[in-house]
């Protein structure tokens, strides 16, 4: 099978999620034999070709123009590279910038494409994908027609240290050629930094929009500090304004790998999910007995934290 | 500016999903239909910027489920075209919907098409992408700022870890809504009612278009539940001890 | 839509207009500016404008100035300034909300709880968002047989009307069950209607959300009309009060009782099924409500006097002066809120009034008071001082079940 992937590189690094969809695609690769390229554009991005050993070949497009990944050239550039080279199965991974471009590029290939995948895999002769869909509430085991396809591959879901092989096979390199600037990058705006890094916390103990409203957050941070561990929250909270975005996990927030993460009245969607599942220890309570966030957790409670946590920090501060 | 939205109805998670006998399809007896979460955004933010420059804003909507309650709630907020794509939507894939509108949206005038980036059922991919693509117009998804600039539009688009990119984009394109600037506005029964009198809902009928997505559902399910977590039970109490002696054993107390 | 170009004076015209023409409205014209309501209050200290202050600011020419204030939406209709005021102004039942309505109407913000308080109402039937075919969920945990008429459209004697509180909430739910195993033991025939059972409404209205209200009313006078029975009990003051007083408005009259009013006419049986003691000093919070709005003062009160060993005390504020538990007219959802405004909440105040009298159990007769209690005792630290129990649960300790 020809297999294409599209890594994640900007801010000065190769992202989690391309060692992961790496990983993913050398296990198809083995199965069914074949070819692993992986397309490596961007600003100063030579230096990182180290990084995909497991590629056959990494084409390489390094450009000043490249710096901020704009959906646009990007989306041309990957049409030019892979139109003419026959690709079967191309993967991104289920993202900001997965979301920008694989669309496209299944289109203009009249590729199939499937998104919110968690596995792909080539069985009895097929491509397979499994996605998890509705909010995290469904699966679908789906059939990719003639073995020819665009995947979205969710973050979380393939151990990313598979994908991290050093060497170079070969190497090619491309040259940009004039795309209009129909989307022109400007820069990147880093949030002020005032606030904690969960990402170094070991302790994580994490709202969703089970806490209803901003003052019960007292409830959640008297955990945190009985703990010795900090506030995190999934998307809704900060949209409401109830903590800073520094603190949330997931998609649109941080990846962190805590040794102990609650988590308080979160439902579990993929994106929230794609950003803790590697914790050490992850305890979920949820009055919701469905709630995906379960499939996750090593341990589960269906009730109410407001009547739990402040139980909890009793039994913790007498064990202190 | 004229603003495009067009929106997607998807399952109602408050009710609980299950499949149909042929297990391959969620079972409609008590799924009920509303809007698109980011698609609720993308209206807010197309008034939004109607309220700021001018303009008119259409909103288009397939007939499914209580979608005349989505769009006269729309046109109380202030948008001024309503449009019903009429059919026989079983199944309404990303691929067949983005056709349907391509179809409908090459012979109208418009800057700008605002969309949500992604919804719940987009198993095939993005509606908004391949309407951009099928239109040829610039895309790019996941934008929460906008800002009118000449015959552009400057947008952040946001990254992981509370990154923002500033983009410039020129009109006209197509833009996955992840959030409007403000959270979509509180819209009172009594004017949405009036809305019902007042506002005309145009029923266009979807052109006779067949697309194949090139995917098959062999399978689809409700994860096991509790498969990952030990369930812990009891009273509060009971319940705070055995997490309690957890960490203890852990050693993280 | 046109209104984004109405200016400020407009927006007192049209206040006037809508709160006019409903009965008694212009007495808003004929405040002394005496200040009995905002003394009253017990919001009053937190808000920009209170009472007293929105009527000033209005004749002053700063109408649009409250709508943008937090006071509107502190007050949580306790019904205390509009029993007082000397002008007999229809503070609590026009005046607010109207405020409220322009605001919703003219987007001068609305907080975010109550939002989607009412958007949930409005799509769910119940303010908690939860699945309508979740409302009965409490039945089985009764264990006792509950008819569900439009599962089986029998005729029934008493109609329960448990309210969203009561059917979807964690602890109030108890309240419901408790009712349902009295009349159980009682042999009474009731039934509920089920799941077509929305929102009856009353805290919509106060919460300004008129055109809500009328669509409830609306649809639960339609799902009354297909069932036959003889009168409505409720647990829930505030549907109580809708349904005696807001639901004729539109031509929809019904027997209605509270549930103390209606086992209280059944003392006489429930005597007869006392099998323990309650030993146990209580003191009673008239919900304001049953109190203060329709005057129900004894029937719970000849309840609490019936069981044996309870010894009744009486709070310095109580009947017409008790104070309200803060949850009213959308009041429950914007506990936070309000929290930025004032330094002790209503709720806190009053288990502090309740602890002191000497009392161990707060006896209430309303599924929001039972939860706002709560959770000032949990914040007082007072756990295992006092318990907060409603009338059917201290009851069903007094029989036995």
């Amino acid at each position: 099978m020809k297999i294409f992937v599209f890594p994640e590189v900007y801010q000065g690094e190769v992202k989690e999620i391309s060692f992961e969809i790496l990983g993913l695609a050398q296990e198809i690769k083995e199965k069914t034999g074949g070819d692993l390229h992986v397309l490596l554009a961007g600003k100063g991005v030579k230096e990182f070709v180290p990084q995909f050993g497991l590629a056959d070949k990494v084409l390489l497009l390094d450009n000043e123009k490249l710096e901020g990944v704009s959906p646009f050239i990007y989306q041309n550039i990957l049409f030019q590279v892979l139109k003419d080279r026959a690709p079967e199965l191309i993967l991104f991974g289920h993202t900001s910038i997965g979301m920008d471009l694989a669309g496209f590029v299944a289109l203009k290939l009249n590729f199939p494409m499937v998104a919110f995948c968690k596995n792909v895999k080539a069985e009895n002769g097929h491509l397979m994908a499994t996605s998890l869909i509705c909010g995290g509430k469904i699966l679908a085991d789906v059939k990719i027609k003639d073995n020819k396809g665009v995947c979205l591959v969710l973050p979380g879901s393939y151990p990313a240290e598979k994908g991290k092989v050093e060497g170079t096979k070969e190497v090619e390199e491309l040259s940009l050629s004039e795309i209009e600037e129909k989307i022109k990058f400007e820069r990147f705006i880093i949030p002020e930094v005032e606030d904690i890094d969960i990402t170094k916390e070991n302790i994580l103990v994490a709202v969703g929009r089970g806490i209803q409203n901003q003052e019960n957050l007292e409830v959640a941070e008297e955990l945190a500090q009985v703990l010795g561990g900090a506030l995190a929250a999934s998307r809704p909270v900060v949209d409401q304004g109830w903590l800073p975005l520094t603190r949330v996990v997931g998609r649109s927030g941080k990846s962190v790998k805590p040794k102990l993460y609650l988590s308080l009245g979160i439902s579990g969607a993929p994106e929230h999910v794609e950003g803790m599942k590697d914790a050490g220890l992850i305890i979920a309570i949820n009055t919701d007995p469905n709630a995906p966030i379960f499939q996750t957790a090593h341990y589960g409670v269906v009730g109410d934290i407001f009547d739990i946590v402040p139980a909890l920090v009793e039994e913790i501060k007498a064990r202190k | 500016m004229k603003i495009i939205v067009p929106i997607k109805m998807v399952p109602d998670l408050v009710e609980e999903l299950e499949i149909d006998e042929s297990g391959k399809r969620l079972d409609t007896s008590f799924l009920r239909f509303t809007i698109n979460e980011a698609d609720d955004h993308a209206i807010e933010e197309a008034v939004i910027l109607k309220e700021k420059y001018g303009g008119e804003v259409t909103v288009i909507a397939p007939d499914i489920g209580e979608v005349d309650d989505v769009l006269y709630a729309a046109a109380a907020k202030g948008v001024d075209r309503l449009i019903k794509i009429m059919g026989d939507f079983e199944e309404l894939d990303s691929h067949l919907y983005a056709s349907i509108l391509t179809e409908m949206i090459k012979d109208m005038q418009y800057d700008l098409i605002l969309t949500g980036c992604e919804a719940i059922t987009d198993l095939d991919g993005q509606t908004g992408i391949f309407l951009a693509t099928n239109l040829s117009l610039p895309y790019i998804g996941l934008v929460s700022k906008y800002k009118k600039e000449d015959g552009s539009l400057c947008v952040n688009k946001e990254f992981p870890g509370g990154v923002y990119g500033e983009y410039k984009v020129e009109l006209p394109a197509v833009l996955g809504v992840m959030a409007a600037e403000k959270p979509p506005r509180y819209v009172p029964v009594a004017k949405i009612r009036a809305a019902m009198k007042s506002a005309q809902i145009e029923e266009i009928d979807a052109p006779e278009i067949k697309v194949e997505t090139g995917i098959e559902i062999e399978k689809m399910y409700v994860p096991e539940v509790g498969k990952g977590a030990e369930m812990i039970e009891g009273e509060p109490e009971e319940v705070a001890k055995k997490i309690a002696e957890a960490l203890q054993n852990k050693g993280l107390l | 839509m046109g209104q984004a170009e109405v200016q400020p004076q407009d927006l007192y015209e049209v206040f006037q207009e809508r709160a006019y023409a409903m009965v008694d409205g212009e007495k808003i014209r004929q405040c002394l500016q005496c200040g009995t309501c905002s003394a009253s209050c017990p919001f009053g200290e937190g808000m920009d404008y209170n009472t007293r202050k929105m009527i000033a600011a209005m004749r002053g020419g700063d109408f649009d100035e409250i709508l943008s204030g937090h006071g509107i939406w502190l007050c949580t209709s306790c019904y205390t300034c509009t029993v007082r005021c000397p002008a007999k102004i229809p503070l609590t039942d026009i005046m607010i909300p109207v405020l409220r309505e322009t605001a919703m109407l003219y987007e001068k913000g609305v907080p975010s709880e109550l939002q989607k308080a009412l958007e949930n109402v409005a799509r769910y039937g119940n303010p908690f968002g939860e699945s309508p075919r979740k409302r009965i969920n409490w039945v089985k945990e009764t264990g006792v047989p509950v008819k569900i008429l439009q599962k089986d459209k029998k005729p029934v004697n008493v109609l329960l009307i448990p309210e969203c509180f009561c059917a979807y909430h964690q602890r109030a739910k108890n309240i419901i069950i408790s009712l349902a195993k009295i009349l159980h033991k009682l042999n009474v025939d009731f039934g509920i209607i089920g799941p077509d059972e929305k929102c009856i409404g009353d805290s919509k209205r106060l919460a300004g959300e008129f055109g809500l209200f009328e669509m409830l009313i609306e649809h639960n006078a339609k799902q009354l009309k297909k069932y036959n029975f003889d009168i409505i009990v409720t647990p829930d003051p505030h549907a109580y009060n809708a349904l005696i007083n807001e639901y004729p408005k539109f031509g929809y009259r019904y027997k209605v009782l509270h549930h103390t009013q209606y086992l209280s006419q059944r003392l006489a049986d429930l005597e007869a099924l006392f099998q323990n003691e309650f030993p146990y000093k209580v003191t009673y919070h008239d919900p304001c409500y049953l109190g203060r709005r329709n005057k129900v003062f004894d029937a719970p009160r000849e309840i609490l006097k019936s069981i044996n060993g309870l010894k009744l005390i009486e709070m310095p504020r109580t009947k017409e002066d008790a104070l309200c538990c803060g949850g009213g007219g959308g009041g429950v959802w914007l506990d936070s809120f309000s929290k930025e405004y004032i330094k002790e909440r209503p709720a806190e105040k009053r288990v502090k009034e309740a602890v002191a009298t000497g009392a161990e159990v707060l006896a209430v007769a309303c599924p929001i008071d039972i939860t706002m209690f709560e959770d000032a005792v949990k914040v007082l630290n007072l756990e295992g001082k006092i318990r907060v129990m409603d009338i059917s649960e201290i009851l069903l300790e007094a029989i036995g079940g």
